[in-house]
């Protein structure tokens, strides 16, 4: 095995190329809420180092998916899956594993920003690591400092790291959020929508970030800004739902530019082209 | 001319406007009331209070015959019945809280829900009678078992509270916790109660505020006593709001008005509970 819990986290934090990017393999998988079938046999790869976009109509389970890559869906109620999760060819839904191991490798970005209100900027980004265990305090600084700029938002907050998370604007509070998510050097990182809350000039900054993060993780982002999606992811999944109370599924995937500009299927024209949506 | 003439006069616009005044009117004269009760209870108090207060009331012991002596010794009492319910109470009535608001939602949570709201109505007497079943036919006289009362009294105000501020916690930030690998003990005991903690700690207060001027359950658990005893799991004690019914009750003018300045004891530390408590609540607002 490539990885293990025992190297992941801060004593590699300093280091320039700590982090693996890894590939994700989704086999034949569908999400329930309790009777209900949400997502159905979806498949796919998700490439390392590369930006997966997950588009499609509301209510077709592109964040129902999402969350089911790093095991988040069955915090809902009823909330399970059928088939295979594989992160480097290990599958994360296997009875051994541990789901607090999983969402530690594979983080994630909420739609909206949520910083913790009690914690400030500092304690936010490193509130992963102080929360599982002790650690030097030069040992947070430099992690702070690093993630902070990884996530394009140091300049701004430099001055501020005592203040209230919650303090800062929305934009601000999402890049916060990055930050907290980068601070467990995850292999993957996954973001729910992270810019629809978002004004443009905000929502540009995560974009520009997240072509930055590119060369370290794997991500995976679903947006519903097809401009977004065109211009900064290499693949792009297109979900759909062939009527209400339909599960949703994984109606065409492919690479970003195949997808806008000559799909397979009508649908995914219809939708890349805004005629629906 | 304009041609919806909306300035000329409509009966009912002036009418509702004389009912508006009227009843606006009526909402200040008995709030008013209200307050005035208020203000006379606490009024009264102090004038009655303050003129028995003096540095022996508060360095001897009581009695119930001659000056009345101080209470000394009731305010130990009070202090260890407050202490026990604290530690008995606090520590359960959070847990249950967490348990209702994080896994309740389901048969035995709504049976746990429904017990606690009954238990909040239960008479405080009743209460008592039940500890002096239970302990005191057993042990004896003793504060441990008034603290037991109290703590009895407190629980289901704590429980239900807690709930009800972990309830407020936003779902997104429990989420944001758990996305970030913390199980999901650290999640609530590191994340979301330190979100939830201004508004339980408020719960604890008035809870305690409230117990601490309990007297019925404490006439069968620690009876009352002149002496000073310092030990809550044995004998006897006195607490201020015993010494208040019980000095209210004496034959003697000296002994009834050093009812009132135990009283004013009293009054001052539970409002000064409530002033915290709305401290506590103010800050985390801001």
């Amino acid at each position: 095995m490539s990885q293990e819990g025992g190297k992941a986290g801060p004593q590699r934090a300093g280091g320039t190329s700590s982090v693996t990017a890894q590939t994700m393999e989704v086999q034949n998988l569908s999400a329930y809420y309790n009777k209900f079938k949400a997502v159905t046999d979806v498949s796919m790869k998700i490439e390392p180092n590369k930006v997966t976009a997950l588009i499609g109509p509301s209510g077709c389970g592109k964040s129902t998916f999402i969350r089911t890559l790093n095991r988040m869906h069955e915090i809902a109620r009823g909330g399970r899956i059928e088939g295979k999760v594989l992160l480097d060819g290990e599958d994360i839904y296997d009875d051994r594993v541990d789901p607090v191991q999983v969402r530690r490798k594979i983080g994630m970005v909420f739609q909206k920003p949520n910083p913790f209100p009690t914690m400030s900027v500092y304690d936010n980004v490193v509130a992963g690591l102080k929360l599982e265990r002790r650690h030097k305090k030069s040992e947070l600084d430099e992690v702070v400092e690093k993630m902070l700029r990884q996530a394009a938002l140091w300049d701004e907050v430099k001055d501020k790291l005592s203040a209230n998370g919650t303090d800062l604007s929305g934009g601000q509070q999402q890049r916060l959020c990055i930050a907290r998510t980068l601070a467990l050097e995850p292999q993957v990182i996954l973001l729910d929508e992270p810019a629809s809350a978002l004004d443009p000039m905000s929502s540009q900054k995560i974009e520009d970030a997240m072509q930055e993060l590119k060369e370290r993780y794997t991500i995976v982002i679903v947006t519903h800004n097809m401009q977004q999606a065109s211009r900064s992811s290499d693949y792009t999944g297109f979900f759909f739902i062939e009527d209400m109370g339909q599960p949703g599924q994984l109606w065409e995937f492919g690479e970003t530019s195949k997808m806008f500009s000559n799909p397979e299927r009508q649908e995914t024209e219809d939708y890349v082209t805004g005629r629906f949506g | 001319m304009a041609s919806n003439q909306l300035t000329k006069a409509s009966g009912g616009f002036q009418r509702r406007k004389v009912v508006d005044r009227v009843m606006t009117g009526i909402a200040y004269a008995f709030t008013a009331f209200a307050l005035v009760a208020l203000v006379w209870v606490i009024a009264y108090v102090m004038s009655r209070g303050i003129q028995v207060w003096s540095l022996s009331f508060f360095t001897e012991t009581t009695a119930l015959f001659g000056d009345g002596g101080g209470i000394y010794n009731a305010m130990i009492g009070t202090a260890w019945i407050v202490l026990l319910a604290v530690l008995i109470g606090v520590p359960v009535g959070v847990m249950a809280g967490i348990y209702l608001a994080d896994f309740g939602d389901n048969r035995l949570g709504d049976f746990i829900r429904f017990t606690a709201d009954t238990m909040a109505g239960i008479p405080s007497i009743v209460v008592g009678l039940f500890i002096y079943a239970l302990l005191i036919l057993i042990m004896g006289w003793n504060a441990f078992a008034g603290a037991c009362a109290l703590a009895i009294l407190m629980l289901p105000v704590i429980a239900r509270t807690t709930e009800g501020i972990i309830r407020l916690v936003p779902g997104e930030i429990r989420e944001a916790s758990l996305a970030l690998g913390l199980p999901q003990w650290k999640t609530m005991f590191r994340v979301v109660l330190p979100t939830a903690a201004a508004g339980i700690i408020t719960g604890v207060f008035l809870a305690v505020a409230r117990a601490a001027g309990e007297t019925a359950p404490l006439i069968f658990t620690m009876l009352g006593s002149n002496f000073t005893n310092t030990n809550p799991l044995e004998g006897a004690m006195s607490a201020v709001s015993l010494y208040v019914y019980q000095a209210s009750s004496s034959p003697y003018e000296a002994v009834q008005n050093a009812a009132w300045g135990a009283a004013l004891v009293l009054l001052i530390f539970v409002l000064t509970l409530n002033f915290i408590a709305r401290a506590i609540a103010l800050r985390q607002k801001a």
